[in-house]
């Protein structure tokens, strides 16, 4: 298979295609007929900015595929976030088995492997950026984040496009240990020319709970995708996400969950606004195994299209071999409430006006879950800066 | 002040209104009562600018300017009101929220100044202690799993808070238990005033007994039929509406 080829060789001429059916919705190969050059390194630490700018976060920088900036080892900082930077690529807790992500695991431009570690009691919070600053040229990256035992942690992570015709592809993977928690916040803000691609494997010990919201705004090809191994026994997953797709962009999130063992609960909740010629894809599979009785799993993903050329594609599937669990999923697409919009024009509120407060009062359903305030907060700044 | 000139209204290929005639004067109340059918909501939609309600002939003008072709936002910066039959809900957009938004919208378009939220929050904390309204409930979604009555004591709420020139109340006790039609009756009519005209719809006689109008129009087949004072509310009450279907 072609993909095996493109993850031995690099060459992005052989990525997925519309004939590999997970990736129907977002075909990459026709995007990159020749091999792309490498992304060159930068020289100098990116600097401050991004989606989460300001909110004091230890933070990390991936920059063309590369660690750009880090805290150094036993910064006073760091409060409760350990970065280890190992020398080789290798390195304990990074296994990669998607195939975009074992692309980026076996073509990293990095040839250092990032742990980043949260421990400690004092709630710790970090931020990745993946910053592209490059044009016309690909480049792969990875990160690997570990939530220690009983720590509560919030993680977010900004793909940051500052270049164009780039090709980012990268992956983190997490190991959620006993009863530890975390809340991964994405903002994925690309280029509209860029190709980015991110990949997430999320490892749940029993107890763990996880809980992410994706906010995609879209590239000429955009896909967040996480795959969650779930192994019950009270661990708990929230896979949230939010696509707002204008123009002639291409946000797809996917995800999958695997209930591996007993009693373990995933709830998902995505909704989507298209404009214009851009175009949705959802994603979403929960795969029970038999061994996996007493799983709760929902799933929801509401979309507005609001064009005539904007398209939504959805496949929610749930693929249950248990006999015992609660399973269930609602899916919508459709356009603005026109009785909604008449009533509050008829209150005052002019069109434009009325839309917008009704497209982000649909989406306010998936910020109003975010745990932590500030995220919360800026989250809901990025979405209103997008939707006027 | 609102003066209706044969109105004529289609919805989709049907036409509803037929050359519909009516004039309330500032300061007056005005019924207009009808068998189902009759084009009682077309009028109120018409007179609101809903989408899809097509003014054919005819005009509709308040304080001698054509409502016709304004977008409904404009209109009710002119002071068009419309007490909705079934009121909208709105998920994520608490009660408060909305309001508010509405009526800086206004202000804006009749170059007033904004309500400040103190005196947004001081005058809507009085009204709803009048309506009987639990204040936390305009924190929560407009009218998101509020019951029948809460949605049309919603209504009247904002209505007062928007202050219009003319009010279109349409089958304001649909849905209305007795003592939710009284505190609903009470601030209808809390707010007669001179300079302000009401239109209240209703198929039933029964909201009449609590808002007195000036006058009564039957509207059937599109037309008004007849028109009278408020004894034609009783008269209709007891006679029904069928001699009317022949008039139309």
């Amino acid at each position: 298979m072609s993909l095996a080829r493109a993850i031995e060789t690099g060459d992005l001429a052989e990525l997925p295609s519309r004939r590999d059916e997970d990736w129907r919705w977002t075909d990459l190969r026709g995007l990159v007929r020749q091999p792309l050059s490498r992304s060159e390194a930068l020289e100098k630490p990116v600097g401050a900015g991004g989606p989460f700018e300001g909110l004091g976060l230890v933070e990390l920088v991936l920059a063309n595929g590369r660690l750009n900036w880090w805290p150094e080892p036993g910064d006073e900082s760091s409060r409760g976030v350990d970065v280890a930077v190992h020398d080789t690529p290798s390195a304990p807790h990074l296994s990669a088995t998607m195939p975009m992500a074992k692309l980026a695991a076996n073509k990293a431009d990095d040839p250092r492997a990032l742990i980043l570690t949260f421990k400690g009691n004092e709630n710790p919070a970090a931020l990745i950026r993946v910053v592209s600053r490059t044009n016309e040229s690909a480049h792969h990256g990875r990160v690997g984040v570990i939530v220690e035992s009983g720590v509560r942690a919030t993680l977010f992570e900004s793909y940051e496009g500052e270049g164009s015709g780039y090709f980012s592809n990268t992956l983190l993977e997490f190991y959620l240990a006993k009863d530890a928690r975390l809340e991964r916040l994405v903002i994925a803000d690309d280029a509209p020319t860029a190709v980015s691609i991110s990949s997430a494997e999320v490892h749940l010990a029993p107890g763990a709970h996880f809980a992410q919201t994706v906010i995609a705004t879209g590239a000429k090809r955009q896909r967040i995708e996480t795959r969650v191994r779930h192994p019950g026994g009270g661990a708990e997953a929230r896979l949230d996400g939010l696509y707002l797709v204008a123009g002639q962009r291409h946000a797809d999130l996917t995800t999958v969950v695997i209930h591996e063992g007993p009693g373990g609960t995933t709830n998902q909740l995505t909704k989507g606004v298209v404009t214009d010629q851009g175009r949705g894809v959802f994603q979403g599979r929960i795969e029970v195994r038999p061994c996996a009785d007493g799983t709760d799993a929902r799933m929801g993903h509401h979309a507005l299209v609001l064009g005539d050329r904007a398209e939504v594609d959805a496949k929610p599937e749930l693929e249950i071999w248990a006999d015992d669990v609660v399973c269930s999923h609602g899916n919508t697409v459709g356009a603005l409430d026109e009785e909604a919009l008449f009533y509050a024009r008829q209150r005052g509120i002019p069109e434009a006006e009325a839309r917008a407060m009704l497209t982000e009062a649909f989406l306010g359903e998936v910020i109003a879950r975010i745990e932590h305030e500030e995220a919360r907060q800026a989250v809901a700044a990025f979405m209103a800066g997008r939707l006027t | 002040m609102l003066k209706i000139d044969n109105l004529h209204v289609r919805v989709g290929d049907a036409e509803i209104l037929k050359g519909l005639s009516l004039a309330v004067p500032a300061g007056e109340v005005h019924a207009v009562m009808g068998p189902n059918g009759a084009g009682k909501s077309t009028l109120a939609y018409a007179l609101a600018g809903r989408p899809g309600y097509e003014v054919t002939a005819g005009s509709a003008t308040l304080d001698g300017l054509d409502l016709v072709g304004l977008t409904p936002d404009a209109r009710a910066a002119l002071g068009v009101f419309l007490s909705f039959q079934y009121p909208v809900a709105i998920p994520g957009v608490p009660a408060l929220t909305f309001l508010r938004t509405a009526m800086n919208a206004q202000h804006k378009a009749r170059g007033e100044p904004e309500v400040t939220a103190p005196e947004f929050l001081k005058a809507i904390r009085a009204r709803a202690a009048e309506l009987k309204m639990d204040f936390e409930m305009l924190r929560r979604g407009l009218n998101v799993d509020f019951s029948g009555g809460e949605k049309k004591r919603m209504e009247i709420l904002q209505m007062m808070m928007l202050s219009p020139r003319l009010a279109i109340l349409d089958e304001t006790d649909s849905g209305l238990d007795i003592d939710a039609l009284r505190i609903v009756s009470d601030g209808v009519n809390a707010l007669r005033a001179p300079d302000r005209a009401m239109l209240v719809i209703t198929h039933y006689q029964r909201l009449l007994d609590h808002i007195r109008p000036d006058r009564v129009h039957v509207l059937a087949g599109g037309r008004i039929v007849a028109s009278g004072g408020p004894e034609l509310a009783l008269e209709l009450e007891a006679s029904g509406y069928d001699r009317y279907a022949s008039a139309a």
